[in-house]
């Protein structure tokens, strides 16, 4: 109690220190003048009176010092001293301020950059209430980890689990909303009543579906989105009972949905509207064995833990492949934690870039403390003067790191900028690579981290130079003319150099192993050739919905020929099953002459390319035997399929595929003969190619395709054009010849073909090109650091290079001098730098692309980079000491 | 004549402080030391100035209070007070005190 009383009390007298010294002087003051009065009465001359006073008060600095212990706080009291000092000192050399201050702040900022990027998507929690009970949920059968669940399945799954606290589904859609302005597609997705509740979506305006809507036979109604009630609606605030034309067909407007709502996982995106599930008519929707591309959330029910979700889901799935032996065979629930399925695929990525940008803050403390060494020496001489005057080792210590730590968090508040703009730059360099992007910035958590590294950098590059400062021995410092640095202090220096060399090297080892699999992946063959291609999606306009297929084909055969003709076009097709790169798309076939698979889970799969007969040369596929579709291979025509050669392998091995027959599930009373065998295209990406072990690829001829299918066709279709010339003017075309044909005809997502290839490696790109900028920053950094200390060893040799001279050496000697020291610290450096590179790469193993983490030609060029700027580094230093004139270098000593 | 002086013991002067003002009332910072000097009977080497940081110690505390003053030679000083927490303070002290000269005498008393 009464320590704390005393605490409080030196505390705030830290705040009112002037005014407490003032009143002491006021009091010692009086305290002389009364003894001194009355050593006058007791008869002594004022003199002595005054002397006797002073002297048993003890003397007046000696009290004022000792009450000033008592009043205060000593070591806050020291600091403030020590800062007061420190800033002087850095005034004194702005020279050395600015480089050391402008160093650490790009290191600084470039770690706040790359954590807050960390931080928005690995470690900010999900912006959903209770974000670690939320999961996805997807149906997998034997061949298919990540399958589309049937809704009868979901409806029997949500039903009979007893380890989730609601669980929902959702299939994405499109519709072409009209009636408002220029016809426009929107993007829709017909959710179950529980799947906003679930992410804890709050409408911001109305509600949201209810179970009620979910009712066959209930009212149209739809949710949309905030955007959309913007762009369409003006805002309007009466928008609630509003109708919505989508397809053709009036929709209720019952609630919208908050702009700031984004679900990022791979099989949701932000959309338009929201649709009560039932609300999607389509009678495949009720069949136990249909694959309709739905996915499913779930929210565990607390103390659930995923293991017991999963039995418990086997169970459930166990019972329905007794109950229904056809569909349900062999059927199982995946479930995976959202943040997982969110950020799964950059977490490597961004944990590497933050290591390395994390060796970019040594490189440029190491920097800073060289710098702090080298100029330590020349101020030996001052902490030599108060150490004489009884300064302890630890009291220097402490002001020196006082003066690290202020250039710290110097650097640290300076480096909020480049952390700004870093931020921002990597955003807009590739935001596709990266989840979450809307969440990343400058919180909190980023201030503290910037704080703390900005501190723990102080100490850093501080430590090692406040201690051997402080080891300056007062004697021989003081003595006139002597040399004042010792031999340590050029060991610890040399020590920086190496560790620069070893620390940059590292660095560049990563970037070349990036670079040098981004080449390899640039090089890889996708199959086709994605150069003057775009695609784009097409929806006809509502009047086709419902219209008999004669019609519909008749309409995709005038677009066709409609586009062919617009001048730099040179080739149109639709293709509404897989596109490279692109959604995927399967289907189920079995043999001609094998008896059919009693399940569909036990049938084969392909990936089906549903397209028109240009499609081969569009894409530039390779024909490897037979032919492609012609325009006689049309609905009146027998089947007709053309496959890849990994299908011809997989299932004629040894055989000519051509000529052979398959059923295919969804037309299975006719046969369908394959005509033509053409190259594999990489389908997922340049790096990957065999994901859920899916690879035969088959081509279907549009037209030949089931009337059921030609009816879904109208608000589903894609586009892929090859054109000559200006991409711009070839889409304008093409923009204007749509409206010309139907204002209600809504084009939509146009991407060139190129951007699809290069969006498959946007992640190892986005990693290349922040490898490669922290390396180049690194190797900046180390030039600088390497030619700092040089120049400071030579200017230190000055003496002994003049001697060297006057006794004959010639210039060339002394060069050789200078750069075979660089030279011996530079290969030091290196060799260290390829053992910890070797050891540190082994983590970037699975981002290599066909690059060994030894790749000894990566090791011997950034080696050999390294080498040359360490060389050039040495150079200017070198060639200061081969002009030294002897006699002038002499005389100075 | 140094030598047949004894040092102030440690933890002390506060106690001697205390029991100044206690039998003076309010007192500036020379009358404290003057006093203390004169009950020691002049066999205490006092530095004087180690009053003020014990003062000040004691203020922290909430033992004692001060405020400006003027002194008898028509001076403003700074005079010093017992508090009310200063008064219990004293009797724990004493207590204290009596009990270490209580044990001191029995181990200096001849066996």
């Amino acid at each position: 109690m009464d320590t704390l009383r005393t605490l409080l009390s030196r505390i705030a007298s830290l705040f009112r220190s002037r005014r407490l010294d003032s009143e002491l002087d006021e009091e010692l003051r009086c305290h002389i003048d009364l003894a001194v009065e009355e050593n006058l009465a007791s008869g002594m001359s004022r003199k002595q009176a005054r002397t006797t006073a002073l002297r048993s008060l003890g003397g007046l600095a000696q009290t004022q010092a000792l009450y000033r212990t008592q009043r205060g706080l000593p070591w806050v009291d020291a600091m403030m001293q020590d800062l007061g000092f420190a800033v002087r000192t850095l005034r004194k050399n702005p020279g050395f301020t600015l480089v050391a201050v402008l160093t650490l702040a790009l290191g600084i900022g470039g770690n706040t950059a790359m954590f807050s990027i960390v931080n928005g998507v690995l470690l900010n929690p999900l912006p959903f209430p209770e974000p670690d009970r939320l999961v996805t949920l997807s149906e997998s059968k034997a061949n298919f980890a990540r399958g589309s669940i049937s809704y009868p399945n979901f409806l029997d799954w949500q039903k009979e689990n007893r380890s989730f606290s609601a669980m929902a589904t959702a299939r994405f859609s499109a519709f072409s909303l009209t009636g408002r302005g220029e016809a426009e597609q929107v993007e829709a997705e017909f959710v179950s009543p529980d799947f906003l509740p679930i992410l804890g979506v709050r409408p911001l305006l109305g509600r949201l579906i209810a179970a009620a809507d979910n009712e066959a036979g209930s009212g149209p109604v739809v949710l949309i989105s905030e955007g959309l009630w913007r762009r369409k609606f003006d805002a309007v605030p009466n928008i609630l009972g509003q109708s919505i034309t989508l397809d053709g067909r009036d929709f209720a407007i019952i609630g919208v949905i908050p702009a700031n709502f984004h679900l990022r996982v791979p099989s949701f995106r932000d959309r338009d509207v929201y649709a009560p599930i039932r609300r999607w008519t389509n009678p495949l929707l009720m069949e136990r064995g249909a694959g309709l591309g739905m996915h499913g959330i779930g929210r565990l029910k607390p103390g659930v833990t995923l293991e017991q979700a999963r039995a418990d889901m086997e169970q459930i799935n166990r019972s329905l492949a007794a109950t229904y032996p056809d569909a349900d065979h062999g059927i199982g629930t995946t479930i995976i934690p959202m943040k997982e399925e969110m950020v799964g695929d950059v977490r490597l990525f961004l944990l590497v870039l933050l290591g390395a940008v994390g060796f970019v803050l040594l490189l440029a403390c190491v920097n800073v403390a060289s710098l702090l060494l080298a100029r330590s020496a020349a101020r030996s001489r001052e902490f030599a003067v108060r150490t004489a005057l009884g300064a302890s080792r630890g009291r220097v210590i402490q002001q020196l790191l006082t003066e690290s730590l202020l250039l710290g968090i110097a650097a640290g508040a300076l480096g909020l900028l480049p952390a700004f703009w870093g931020t921002r730059a990597a955003l807009k360099l590739l935001p596709a690579a990266l989840p979450r992007a809307e969440e990343i910035g400058l919180d909190f958590r980023v201030l503290a981290f910037t704080t703390a590294i900005s501190l723990l950098t102080g100490v850093l590059f501080g430590l090692i130079p406040a201690f051997k400062s402080s080891q300056t021995n007062p004697h021989s410092a003081l003595k006139e003319g002597s040399r004042s640095s010792g031999g340590s202090h050029h060991r610890a220096l040399a020590t920086f150099v190496v560790a620069e060399m070893a620390i940059t090297l590292v660095l560049l080892i990563g970037a070349g192993l990036m670079i040098r699999s981004l080449t390899q992946l640039w090089n890889v063959d996708p199959g086709f050739n994605p150069r003057n291609v775009f695609t784009f999606g097409l929806s006809l306009p509502p009047n086709f919905e419902g219209a008999s297929p004669a019609k519909i084909r008749a309409e995709f055969r005038a677009i066709n020929d409609r586009f062919a003709s617009i001048p730099g076009v040179t080739g149109v097709s639709q293709a509404w099953g897989a596109l490279p790169m692109n959604g995927e798309d399967d289907q189920l076939f079995w043999l001609e002459g094998q008896p059919k698979p009693k399940s569909q889970n036990d049938m084969s799969w392909f990936i089906d390319y549903i397209v028109d007969p240009d499609y081969l040369r569009i894409m530039q596929i390779p024909l490897q035997r037979g032919r492609f579709f012609t325009r006689q291979d049309d609905e009146h025509a027998p089947l007709v399929i053309v496959v890849d050669e990994v299908f011809a392998q997989k299932f004629f091995p040894g055989q000519d595929a051509i000529g052979k027959r398959i059923h295919l599930v969804y037309n299975s009373d006719k046969l369908a003969q394959i005509v033509g065998v053409v190259g594999h295209v990489k389908q997922w990406g340049l790096s990957s190619d065999d994901k859920q072990s899916l690879r035969a690829q088959v081509y279907l001829p549009c037209m030949q395709m089931p009337d059921a299918f030609i009816a879904m066709s109208p608000s589903a279709s894609s586009v892929v054009v090859r054109y000559e010339g200006s991409l711009a003017r070839a889409y304008e075309s093409i923009r204007s010849a749509n409206r010309q044909m139907s204002a209600q005809q809504v084009i939509y997502g146009d991407q060139t073909m190129e951007s699809l290839v290069s969006d498959s490696i946007a992640e190892r790109r986005f990693a290349m090109i922040l490898l490669g900028a922290f390396a180049m920053l690194a190797l900046l950094l180390a030039c600088i650091g390497i030619y700092g200390v040089m120049a400071y060893l030579v200017s230190q040799r000055t003496a002994e290079i003049g001697i060297r001279m006057a006794l004959g050496a010639q210039r060339g000697d002394v060069l050789a001098l200078v750069l075979w020291r660089g030279a011996r610290l530079a290969l030091i450096g290196v060799g260290l730098g390829i053992g910890s590179g070797l050891a540190v790469t082994q983590f970037m193993r699975s981002l290599l692309f066909e690059v060994s983490p030894y790749d000894p030609a990566t090791l011997a060029g950034v080696s050999l980079l390294l080498i040359a700027v360490a060389f050039l580094a040495c150079l200017i230093p070198a060639r200061r000491a081969a002009s030294v004139d002897p006699m002038q270098a002499l005389r100075t000593e | 004549m140094g030598e047949s002086k004894s040092d102030v013991l440690q933890g002390t002067l506060d106690l001697m402080v205390l029991k100044t003002l206690e039998a003076m009332g309010p007192l500036h910072g020379y009358g404290i030391a003057r006093r203390i000097e004169q009950v020691s009977g002049d066999t205490l080497s006092l530095n004087q100035g180690t009053i003020y940081p014990a003062l000040l110690r004691l203020e922290q505390r909430g033992w004692i209070h001060s405020e400006w003053g003027t002194s008898e030679t028509n001076r403003r000083a700074k005079f010093y007070s017992l508090s009310r927490t200063g008064r219990k303070q004293i009797e724990m002290e004493t207590e204290n005190w009596e009990r270490v000269a209580a044990t001191m005498a029995r181990f200096l008393a001849p066996s």
